[in-house]
């Protein structure tokens, strides 16, 4: 079954859980868009998870799992933010799952 | 008759059979895994040079680059090929024959 | 969950030319979560999962290599990597990517997870493990 999702008045493909289908059609303005549709402002704090996890999958090609992201974001930003605290406030539905989707990344492998 | 071979010579017979049924001067393109086949110092390197004498051996390099294959580690004698190469050879021989 | 078992991805097959490989390393990185002592081994044409410097760009595949680097992160640190294969197909240690992980038990030094085994060693191992899985 396919998805989309609706945006500036084109149709971007989307798995069934809403994630996009082809990295390509990522934009900051889409990624906005998305969290509104979950009630979710970006702020700058959600944007550096973001931009992490994009620079992520540019080296590894994997969106990474909830243990593996918040390992490696105390590695990068600082224990302050490499915790799961931090992290489930910024996205309460699940840091990788929620902020890999704004990222426009496929679900975090290793997420079950 | 053009040959190609696409299946890994260390796990397939294809290569050896495309080589056994094939008339001497054909020429034997070789894709996906089948590009293994054209590493030196391999253990059926010995083959592959025997097979460049009587063969005309291609391989595709967009499959060799995905591989990590560097042209340096290749087999003397077998022509590198991209794309326009293989369409090339389709058209200059009047059949294709793959060896699976 | 009970005890912890030793799990062992065997890869057996070479990148691209099916899916086997890429199934492999993903179940493997799904397999991380749950807590257990896992290995991967790489024999026959699964060495050629390991080579570096392979690019896709012209092929139009996901160049999947760049995930195996990941792997210390998913905490799968031990890649065995059998001497025969690689001799077999004219390869040394040389030819494939320097993957490493991090010791946590050693101050967090950055340690390689690649270790060639020869086909008796690979056997103890193997011999050694609960569950195998094949790719």
């Amino acid at each position: 079954m396919t998805a989309f999702v609706e945006f500036n008045g084109r149709t971007y493909d989307t798995d069934e859980e809403g994630y996009l289908a082809n990295l390509s059609d990522w934009s900051p303005e889409i990624a906005d868009y998305m969290a509104k549709l979950d009630d979710c402002d970006l702020g700058d704090a959600h944007w550096e998870v973001i931009n992490f996890l994009r620079a992520y999958y540019q080296k590894y090609q994997i969106a990474p799992a909830v243990r593996v992201l918040t390992k490696a974001i105390g590695k990068k930003l600082g224990k302050d933010k490499g915790n799961s605290k931090y992290l489930y406030q910024l996205f309460p539905y699940g840091p990788a799952k929620q902020a890999c989707k704004y990222a426009g990344l496929p679900k975090p492998t290793g997420c079950v | 008759m053009l040959h190609t071979v696409n299946k890994s010579p260390f796990q397939k017979n294809s290569f050896d059979t495309s080589l056994r049924l094939s008339r001497k001067g054909s020429d034997i393109l070789l894709i996906e895994d089948a590009v293994y086949a054209a590493l030196k110092d391999s253990a059926i390197a010995k083959t592959v040079k025997q097979a460049v004498t009587t063969h005309s051996i291609y391989v595709l390099e967009p499959d060799l680059m995905a591989r990590g294959l560097q042209p340096a580690r290749l087999i003397k004698g077998i022509q590198i090929v991209g794309y326009e190469g293989f369409v090339e050879l389709a058209v200059k021989n009047d059949k294709v024959q793959s060896w699976l | 969950m009970g005890a912890i078992k030793k799990f062992m991805y065997i890869n057996r097959t070479a990148p691209y030319g099916s899916i086997y490989s890429l199934e492999g390393l993903e179940v493997a990185l799904i397999g991380a979560a749950f807590d257990q002592d896992v290995s991967m081994a790489f024999v026959d044409d699964g060495v050629f999962q390991l080579k570096k410097g392979q690019d896709t760009s012209k092929s139009g595949m996901k160049n999947f290599s760049l995930a195996y680097s990941a792997l210390g992160d998913y905490d799968i640190t031990k890649l065995y990597v059998e001497k025969e294969s690689l001799q077999a197909r004219g390869l040394t240690v040389e030819d494939l990517m320097p993957l490493t992980y991090e010791d946590q038990d050693d101050d967090y030094q950055e340690k390689p997870s690649i270790r060639v085994v020869d086909s008796e060693q690979l056997a103890d191992i193997i011999a050694e493990q609960d569950v195998l899985l094949n790719y």
